[in-house]
């Protein structure tokens, strides 16, 4: 078990599984499948479980990410990026919590603002949380997240 | 709620809701984004006009209809007239009948809807539908110096760099609440030292570069950090011609869509660089030598995310972000007299040329409208990556000259000269 002290851009508590990106997470790319044909039964159950569709993803491309802890050194990509993070958390689809090993970028402190704000689920967000979080978590292990940034992996 | 940043006694009574609920939630949005960043207080948007990132009525973005909704009926619109980026769809570019079905019936449902929102909130006019909303065609060109509130990552790196304009790389939905209020939260590149560079690119290239690659290479080694680049002014001079500032729209794109760049400055050229030279660059700055080999380099690690990777082009996009009234005469130009050059009178792979519709209005005033047309070559105002951004056209091999639209969908990239070989020849 390992402690990391971070800062917490919307403050909050959860518990959930570890799914790693030790590349910039591009979350228009991510996404997309799963907000635009994820209310399509005829496409399968790839999109309804939120997999990560962006193929230039090794970590993630075709992972679950619904409910996990998604940690990440930032977020890349479209300027849409906020927008589609706000759009995954009020449609029930976004991960659990988002920690960031680095500060966060303006796209996703966006999309963290924009839930927190507008949408009865706030998501827990925590950044600055430095490379060797990033090089300790795995997929899989137990991330508790605590209101004052404070995350522990066991 | 608690925050860090010091509000005017206007922001504040804002915050605390006297210009109504939903105007205190905007603000409340903006104050938090701001923190998130040390911003030490909110400073006025003043520039004419707004530009948003989100022109497209797709079925599943209800959230985000829902959220203009509340805005509407809670009196929060935009303070400026806005420009918009371009429309997802249009009858003249081809489309076969499942996609005509899946854009008009599932995609793009609510587009209609989305753009009666739109007017609603403060669109200028019907025909401000572009990413290259700073064109003059356009008009919503921003002075030097002003600050916007605008997201498009093509705009905002065009309108730091070349017009020395002050914008952050927003978010979407951002953006517009920044319009709404008529502040934005000053840090990153509204401020003098976020404008700074820390790295510098020597470019030492025995011919001009490719703009698409040079910004692409750029792009991937500095991420979100601010080029200073020696060497450029060499190929295009110390002028921003129309010419000039195609070629840095081009680049700028690249090194947004491949990096994540809000500001570049180029020695010489672009006007803080010609005021400032080297004092813009931090101390520190890191160094990255660009020659041929390291762009050849760069364009042979694009991967081909065609399943047939040796099968003809289906279909040829340029013009992302939107080609210039230079541009479009150029291109025009270059393909008939390869067409003519090669014994044919259309192009052999179905082609659209996307411009702004003002862009567009102008050129159709001119003898090359009749030409292009000729030509086979169809002109659109539509966004091609949202024309590509579904399933059925991951399967469709479609060339471009945009690294922008390589990168967000499997689009194949060729350099212009080799795109205009690609259409202007014959069967193999």
């Amino acid at each position: 078990m390992k402690q990391f002290k971070g800062r917490p851009v919307v403050a909050g508590s959860c518990t959930a599984e570890a799914l790693v990106s030790h590349g910039g997470f591009n979350t228009l790319a991510s996404f997309q499948g799963a907000l635009q044909f994820g209310n399509f039964p005829i496409l399968g159950n790839k999109y309804k479980q939120t997999e990560c569709d962006d193929q230039n993803n090794s970590d993630l491309f075709g992972k679950p990410m619904l409910n996990k802890a998604l940690c990440l050194p930032q977020t890349i990509g479209s300027t849409t990026g906020g927008m589609v993070l706000y759009c995954a958390n009020a449609m029930k689809k976004a991960p659990a919590c988002m920690l960031f090993s680095e500060h966060i970028d303006s796209l996703a402190a966006a999309g963290a603002v924009l839930s927190a704000v507008w949408t009865d689920k706030p998501m827990v967000t925590v950044d600055c949380l430095g490379d060797e979080f990033l090089d300790y978590v795995k997929d899989g292990m137990k991330i508790t997240v605590a209101e004052d940034g404070t995350v522990t992996v066991e | 709620m608690d925050y860090k940043m010091t509000l005017t006694d206007e922001q504040k009574a804002i915050l605390d809701g006297v210009k109504g609920e939903t105007m205190a939630k905007v603000m409340k949005t903006l104050v938090m984004y701001g923190d998130a960043f040390g911003a030490e207080k909110m400073v006025p948007v003043t520039s004419t006009k707004g530009h948003l990132v989100t022109s497209f009525g797709l079925k599943v973005m209800a959230p985000v209809y829902d959220l203009m909704d509340q805005l509407i009926e809670g009196g929060a619109v935009s303070g400026q007239k806005f420009s918009v980026d371009p429309k997802p769809l249009d009858p003249n570019v081809p489309a076969g009948f499942l996609e005509n079905f899946v854009f008009n019936k599932f995609m793009y449902s609510m587009q209609n809807s989305y753009d009666a929102q739109l007017s609603k909130l403060g669109l200028a006019d019907t025909d401000a539908y572009t990413c290259t909303c700073y064109m003059d065609e356009v008009g919503n060109k921003p002075k030097k110096g002003d600050i916007l509130s605008w997201a498009e990552s093509s705009a905002v790196v065009y309108a730091n760099s070349v017009l020395g304009a002050k914008c952050n790389r927003n978010s979407g939905i951002i953006e517009l609440f920044g319009s709404i209020v008529g502040y934005v939260p000053y840090f990153g590149l509204l401020t003098d030292e976020g404008r700074k560079a820390t790295w510098i690119i020597e470019v030492k290239t025995e011919s001009k570069p490719e703009a698409q690659i040079l910004g692409s290479a750029i792009g991937m080694k500095v991420m979100e950090d601010v080029p200073y680049i020696k060497g450029l002014d060499k190929w295009l001079g110390t002028e921003l011609t129309d010419d000039v500032c195609s070629y840095l729209k081009d680049f700028g794109a690249a090194t947004a869509s491949n990096g994540a760049v809000g500001l570049y400055h180029i020695e010489n050229l672009t006007p803080e660089a010609v005021e400032q030279g080297e004092n813009l660059v931090a101390p520190g700055a890191k160094v990255y030598v660009i020659d041929d080999a390291e762009l050849k380099r760069v364009k042979d690690s694009y991967p081909v995310m065609w399943k047939d990777k040796n099968g003809a082009p289906a279909l040829c996009f340029v013009g992302c972000p939107h080609l210039s009234l230079a541009q479009l005469n150029e291109w025009t130009e270059n393909v008939a007299a390869a067409l003519k050059k090669n014994g044919l009178k259309k192009v052999t792979v179905p082609t659209v040329f996307t411009a702004a519709p003002g862009v567009i209005e102008e050129f159709n005033k001119t003898p090359n409208a009749g030409v292009l047309k000729g030509t086979g070559v169809v002109l659109s105002y539509i966004c091609p990556l949202m024309y590509m951004n579904n399933p059925l056209c991951k399967k469709k091999r479609v060339i471009t000259n945009s690294n922008k639209l390589r990168t967000y969908t499997t689009s194949r990239y060729y350099t212009s000269d080799e795109i205009l070989e690609e259409i202007t020849r014959g069967a193999k």
